[in-house]
């Protein structure tokens, strides 16, 4: 399976991410799948007339694409023409150049919140135009139309992060490959199942402070971050708690909150990122699945359950009280 | 021989994309325009946000530079809130972006740089075989090691900053995580590993032993390792007399700590080091397509000329300090550092191979400062000290990224940002030519180069501009 990999308008974090491939590295991984790169602008050694050929002979058809990887998001900007961002060496725009081979692919891949969504690359005013493959912020229908299927019928496939798990894009590759990724395995933003089915509270080391309302009041704090600082984990898609980053890492993990990066304009979230936006002192936004009456209710009983162990650690910078475990054994 | 022009691109292992534009004759390139060619406008994003939001949007300008923006960023809003970090998350903050910047220096020899000495072009070669074997796109040896060792050592971001890149870890007050004692033995761990690598595959000997190399020649000479086989390709190509830069090397000086920068600041011409005026930065918009007039960054503008007009071809402002181009990366800061041997290289002229040989430095010398500061890591200190950022208020962040001094500029009006300029390194070596038809550094640095009849993608050409380790997204940004 060839993979054909194009950088659009993004900061190319999900190639230096995917390069964090581990057990085994990211080269073993998909060689030994029987998945190879056409082209990769940060990893061939193919550079400018060598390049054009080839994309030529995609164009035209002579060369099959298996998998057109876009990462980044599209740029239509200025004044619809898309040329704020080219493809050097061809005076076309990478929107002309993407709407030209995603039909000509067996699947189509936008890899991170950019070429999905249009990620932080539209954040503000949008002043370039930036839009994802086939959505513009969380509206279906971006470069790409809303009804474009690929050769293999299926839409563009979203893996959605900022920047992706090096393990969301490499497994995406290998079900491709292995023929085991329908539609059925993709969530209500095509995003793949197999990690947007969890959620980033999932595995948090903050659970405990959360089933208690134990919140941090400043960063650097050891508690819930829901409360006071933006943390969105509860709403976000992502197993970045259980599968972890780096070995091991995670936002939360590292003591700042999650911002919901894999999910559309995530990077205009209508109030500072690490500040949680309330009203009447509650939070506005609240836990997937949960009736709100119930989590109000259960909110205030269990801050009232607090013990005082997680409400000391909670505001604390590292774990101040350890787990008594020989109280209630008597 | 004929006159001709060359459109290079798509110009790949660059971080991001590149065109550059070739007036060739008698075989050697005359005139050289290095076109920019993506604007996405983060200045303009900026405008009207609470100022920590920065911390969390401009790390996501660049992928490979994620912390170094982030570093900016935070010792920007640290500057216009007048208070230093706390000094051991100042050491974490270093730490983290220490990793970075070894990393990024890894990857650009192992993947962006030396992957075009396995070419078929440079076959018959006496090192050729070798070089293949090595330095082979996504196949090579020390492609692989290099690969599987820079994922092991970013385990440390992944301990100290959840992941990377695009870590929120670092505030102006400190870093978000206090590391235990047990995180501190982990990280030497992890970088007792990296040394083995260091001194089993790329230095071929005690990581000191390159550090300290005090000469030119020496340098030069080096011969173990995969250091060894660029020097002997170096050698027999002639790197040494490709791609000279203006002669002025300009750092911002590496890793803010209480005891001063680890690799000092400063200006670095003709032998003589002198402090840097960053008032006398002045961005000149002449051949970009950009409106307004130039100006510092502290009052800049970034409007886009969406005519896209002439003379106009790039959407890289042009800085200039003091109204000179001026070269910035590893081999700069290791010159303005006042390395020995750097120092040595650097009266003999900038090159490609110095360029390449100030990264291995660098390499050596930061896995030295990492060990170093790990060690002095104090679990039970404070590691975030409180840093309210003001209502009203200016702050100037400088930094060095692995591929050069890094300027963030904000202001800060009624709460909300007003201004917020950025002068990445790569601005400072690709920018375009200035109004007094100034080329820039990489522009210069192309003239003379050689052109087979037969080329379309001069591999000279292509030596030269890696040579910079050019990050385009950071560019324009």
């Amino acid at each position: 399976m060839n993979v054909l990999w194009l950088q659009s308008a993004g900061c190319g974090g999900c190639t230096m991410s995917l390069l964090c491939a581990e057990g085994p590295g990211v080269f073993d991984l998909l060689g030994g799948a029987g998945i190879s790169f056409l082209w990769h602008p940060a990893l061939s050694e193919q550079s400018g007339g060598e390049v054009r050929t080839l994309l030529a002979q995609v164009e035209t058809g002579e060369r099959p694409l298996d998998v057109l990887c876009v990462e980044g998001s599209i740029l239509t900007g200025p004044k619809g023409t898309g040329m704020f961002q080219i493809l050097s060496g061809t005076g076309r725009s990478m929107l002309d150049w993407v709407q030209s081979l995603a039909p000509l692919a067996h699947h189509v891949v936008a890899v991170g919140t950019c070429a999905t969504f249009g990620g932080v690359t539209s954040a503000g005013g949008n002043p370039a135009g930036a839009i994802g493959l086939q959505y513009d912020g969380d509206q279906p229908g971006g470069a790409l139309p809303v009804a474009f299927r690929s050769k293999s019928g299926l839409p563009v496939i979203n893996v959605a992060g900022c920047p992706t798990h090096p393990d969301w894009v490499t497994e995406t590759l290998l079900l491709l490959k292995a023929g085991a990724l329908s539609a059925a395995d993709l969530d209500e933003l095509a995003r793949p199942l197999f990690y947007a089915e969890n959620l980033v509270h999932h595995a948090c080391p903050k659970n405990e402070f959360y089933e208690y309302k134990a919140s941090a009041e400043e960063l650097s704090q050891m508690g819930c971050m829901m409360e006071h600082l933006g943390c969105v984990g509860t709403q976000a898609s992502g197993d970045c708690n259980i599968r972890g980053w780096n070995g091991g890492g995670s936002c939360t993990r590292a003591g700042y909150p999650c911002i919901n990066c894999t999910a559309p304009e995530f990077e205009e979230p209508r109030h500072p990122f690490t500040q949680t936006p309330k009203f009447a002192g509650i939070p506005v936004g609240l836990p997937s699945d949960m009736p709100k009456a119930w989590f109000m209710a259960l909110a205030s009983l269990s801050k009232a359950a607090t013990p005082k162990r997680l409400a000391e650690n909670a505001t604390a910078d590292r774990v101040k009280v350890v787990p008594n475990l020989t109280s209630g054994k008597k | 021989m004929s006159q001709r022009s060359l459109l290079v691109g798509p110009f790949n292992r660059v971080e991001g994309d590149l065109e550059i534009r070739l007036e060739v004759a008698e075989g050697r390139v005359t005139n050289a325009y290095a076109n920019s060619p993506m604007f996405r406008g983060f200045e303009q994003m900026m405008l009207g946000k609470v100022p920590i939001d920065a911390l969390t949007i401009t790390p996501r300008i660049c992928g490979i530079c994620s912390i170094s923006q982030s570093a900016a960023a935070a010792a920007a809003l640290g500057a216009a809130a007048g208070k230093p970090p706390a000094p051991q998350g100042a050491l974490v903050a270093a730490i983290l972006h220490g990793i970075e910047n070894i990393c990024d220096h890894l990857t650009h020899f192992n993947l962006f740089f030396c992957a075009d000495f396995a070419r078929p072009a440079y076959a018959g070669r006496g090192w050729h075989s070798r070089a293949t074997e090595r330095f082979t796109a996504m196949e090579g040896s020390a492609v692989r090691a290099s690969v599987d060792a820079r994922a092991q050592i970013l385990h440390i971001v992944g301990l100290l900053g959840g992941k990377w890149p695009h870590t929120l870890a670092i505030q102006p007050g400190g870093v978000t995580r206090a590391p235990t004692a047990r995180d501190r033995i982990r990280m030497m761990s992890t970088l007792a590993a990296f040394r083995r690598y260091l001194e089993t595959v790329l230095f071929g000997a005690a990581v000191e032993d390159f550090a300290h190399l005090g000469t030119a020649d020496a340098l030069r000479g080096w011969a173990h390792g995969d250091a060894g086989l660029f020097n002997e390709i170096a050698a027999d190509l002639d790197l040494g007399a490709m791609g000279a830069g203006p002669g002025r090397y300009m750092s911002f000086g590496a890793y803010p700590l209480p005891e001063g920068r680890s690799f000092g600041p400063g200006l670095w011409e003709n032998g003589v080091l002198s402090p840097i005026d960053t008032d006398t930065i002045r961005e000149d918009l002449s051949h970009a397509w950009m409106l307004g007039e130039g100006a510092h960054p502290s009052q800049g503008q970034t409007v886009p000329d969406e005519d896209m007009r002439d003379p106009g071809y790039s959407w890289c402002k042009a800085p200039r300090l003091a109204g000179r181009t001026v070269e910035t990366g590893a081999f700069a800061r290791q010159v303005v550092g006042g390395h020995a041997g750097a120092l040595a290289l650097a009266l003999a002229g900038s090159n490609v191979q110095a360029r390449v040989i100030g990264r291995l430095l660098e390499i050596a010398r930061t896995q030295m400062l990492l060990e170093k500061w790990v060690a002095a890591l104090k679990p039970e200190s404070r590691f975030m000290d409180d840093v309210a950022v003001p209502q009203e208020g200016e702050g100037e962040g400088l930094v060095e990224a692995a591929r050069g001094a890094l300027g963030h500029w904000i202001r800060i009006e009624a709460g909300k940002i007003a201004g917020y300029q950025i002068i990445a390194p790569t601005t400072w070596n690709f920018s375009p030519r200035d109004a007094n038809g100034t080329p820039g550094p990489v522009e210069a640095a192309l003239v003379g180069a050689a052109v087979g009849d037969s080329e379309d993608t001069p591999l000279s050409v292509q030596h030269i501009v890696r040579s910079f380790d050019p990050c385009m997204v950071c560019t324009v940004h």
